[in-house]
């Protein structure tokens, strides 16, 4: 009696079957992946933008034209942080000047030029290696060459040379990137119209490859200018109320100032710390945006 | 006397070899069809006379190719210039990403010529011998790229000519072409013998019987038969000439 009940009832094993395959369902399969990946975005997104929100809340009652324009004062716990912000914009100026010729031809000849020899694949992994270095470490090089074996002292070309070679990676690797990609049709359709190998790397290749180089140097000026070690022993000055006249001298700059007054200054307002640091985002933000504009406008010449 | 000779002529892509002691002359203003199976080396044979293959890596030649009776291969021979005398069109039609204007202009700007002028005259020259200025007169600053495939290929013979070259390789240049496209790009050939020594290699056995004067058929690296196009398709002397044709009529 009851093994015929069993029969013709549905067995158990065969619901957990019918249960699995509505949980293998694809469309329910696929709901369930956008969720995750979904998940995973906001999960990225939130502390981006409660970081931005924070900071604009605390930091925008500071921002005045006087913040913008003047020397600090009163031990920096009032007047403004203009010597940082002038500090900053040479600092990373220069870092650009020296960081993406060097890094743009360095990638144009490891792409273009240089054979697959043992010496060029110990260069590419160096590189790659180098971009893994604690930026610390960096500081010191630049401490030990620069300002103190080359003499320049802690100077504004100390620190935007350690500033560059702590970028150069970067660029290199995503300029080496942008170039490999450009399809190797393109150089045969140049090179068979009698175009010299380097008019078709000028020509062709670069214009191509510019939009991916603009990203590495968009990626490596945000991290030369939000970066503290690098410059801590090599260009940064405590406090320096007044504008550098040469390439030798020091500097105040955003990301060590925001360090000084969120550490060292005792009873500083909070907002006057918090407008440093948004004025700081403010800038990295800024340039961003130019580097992306400009991107976008070679994208379309295309 | 023949405008291109090759002697003995053997290609390695490393260990394999693409082409095999091939001898072969092509004389001036004919077409010489080649035609084969797929991997039977006419590509690498084909980027052999303006020396593309110099970008593979492991890529080595052995024998002689001679245009006007110089050694292109010889020590010191000028590669760059050596393209600007031959000029090749690509299976795919290959636009650069620039307008079509600056697509054509591309060529004759690398050896330095900037008269607006003398650019205007270049590009108006050669889309008409490529057969497409009526198509695209009134939009030259429109990006290459818009173009319908069929236009994009006769840009590339425009772009081609518009260097002035003396010998054009074709490199199957209507496999992706819809037949009147394919029609326009014969037809532009056939005119363009008049001035150029043309080299086609295709994959259409029946294009190769359209426009071409003699006929090559290669097989694994070796040239089988070369014959005045007619005797090629009446009466091939090889038997695997015989049977890739009737194959491929068939
Ligand atoms: N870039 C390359 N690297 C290595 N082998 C190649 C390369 N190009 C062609 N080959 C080989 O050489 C032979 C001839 O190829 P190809 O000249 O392209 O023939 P076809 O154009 O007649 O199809 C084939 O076996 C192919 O696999
Ligand atoms: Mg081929």
């Amino acid at each position: 009696m009851n093994e015929t009940l069993d029969t013709s009832t549905t067995p158990p094993a065969a619901v957990k079957e019918t249960l699995l395959k509505q949980i293998l369902n694809p469309r329910i399969v696929q709901k369930g992946a956008f969720f995750l990946l979904l998940l995973a975005t906001l999960l990225v997104i939130v502390p981006v933008g409660m970081i931005v929100v924070i900071i604009v809340a605390k930091g925008a009652p500071a921002i005045s034209w006087e913040f913008l324009s003047a020397m600090p004062s009163r031990g920096m716990r009032a007047g403004g942080i203009f010597p940082a912000i002038i500090g900053s914009i040479y600092l990373v100026g220069a870092t650009i000047v020296f960081a993406i010729p060097v890094g743009v031809f360095s990638a144009i000849y490891l792409v273009e030029y240089a054979g697959n020899t043992l010496l060029t694949r110990m260069v590419k992994l160096a590189i790659i290696n180098l971009a893994g270095v604690p930026s610390i470490v960096y500081g010191l090089f630049g401490l030990g060459l620069f300002v103190i074996f080359l003499g320049f002292g802690p100077s504004i070309l100390a620190g935007a040379l350690t500033l560059a070679i702590m970028i150069l990676p970067i660029i290199i690797t995503t300029s080496k990137e942008a170039l490999d990609a450009v399809p190797k049709s393109f150089r045969e359709a140049s090179l068979a119209l009698g175009a010299s190998k380097w008019q078709t790397i000028r020509h062709v290749v670069l214009p191509n490859a510019l939009p991916g180089i603009l990203t590495g140097i968009i990626l490596g000026i945000s991290r030369a200018a939000g970066e503290t070690a690098p410059i801590l022993f090599t260009v940064a000055a405590f406090y320096l109320p007044r504008l550098p006249t040469s390439v030798f001298d020091q500097v105040m700059v955003l990301p060590y100032h925001l360090f000084v007054v969120s550490t060292q200054i005792p009873n500083i307002e909070q907002s006057y710390t918090y407008g440093t640091a948004l004025v700081l985002v403010g800038m990295v933000l800024v340039t961003n945006l130019a580097a992306i504009l400009l991107r976008s406008k070679y994208r379309k010449k295309l | 006397m023949s405008k291109i000779v090759a002697r003995e002529l053997n290609a390695w892509y490393d260990k394999k070899c693409a082409v095999k002691s091939l001898s072969i002359e092509i004389n001036k203003n004919e077409i010489l069809g080649i035609i084969g199976p797929a991997n039977s080396g006419k590509t690498t044979f084909l980027r052999c006379l303006n020396r593309l293959n110099d970008l593979e890596p492991h890529f080595r030649i052995e024998g002689n190719v001679l245009i006007d009776g110089r050694d292109i291969y010889a020590k010191g021979a000028d590669v760059d210039a050596l393209r600007k005398r031959v000029g090749m069109v690509f299976a795919l039609p290959l636009p650069l990403p620039m307008s079509i204007y600056e697509n054509i202009v591309y060529g004759p700007r690398r050896q330095g010529i900037s008269a607006r002028q003398k650019l205007d005259g270049i590009v108006e020259n050669s889309l008409k011998e490529a057969y497409l200025w009526d198509e695209v007169k009134d939009r030259l600053d429109m990006p290459a790229m818009k173009l319908s495939g069929g236009q994009q290929q006769r840009l590339c013979i425009a772009r081609a000519l518009a260097v002035e070259p003396e010998i054009i390789l074709f490199d199957e240049p209507s496999s992706g072409l819809d037949p009147i496209s394919t029609a326009k790009v014969e037809e532009a050939m056939l005119k363009l013998k008049e001035k150029y020594t043309i080299v086609l290699v295709t994959n259409h056995t029946k294009q190769a019987a359209r426009v071409s004067d003699r006929v090559a058929f290669f097989l694994m690296g070796e040239l089988v038969e070369i014959a005045p196009t007619a005797r090629m398709f009446t009466n091939p002397r090889d038997p695997r000439t015989e049977g890739y044709i009737s194959g491929k009529f068939g």
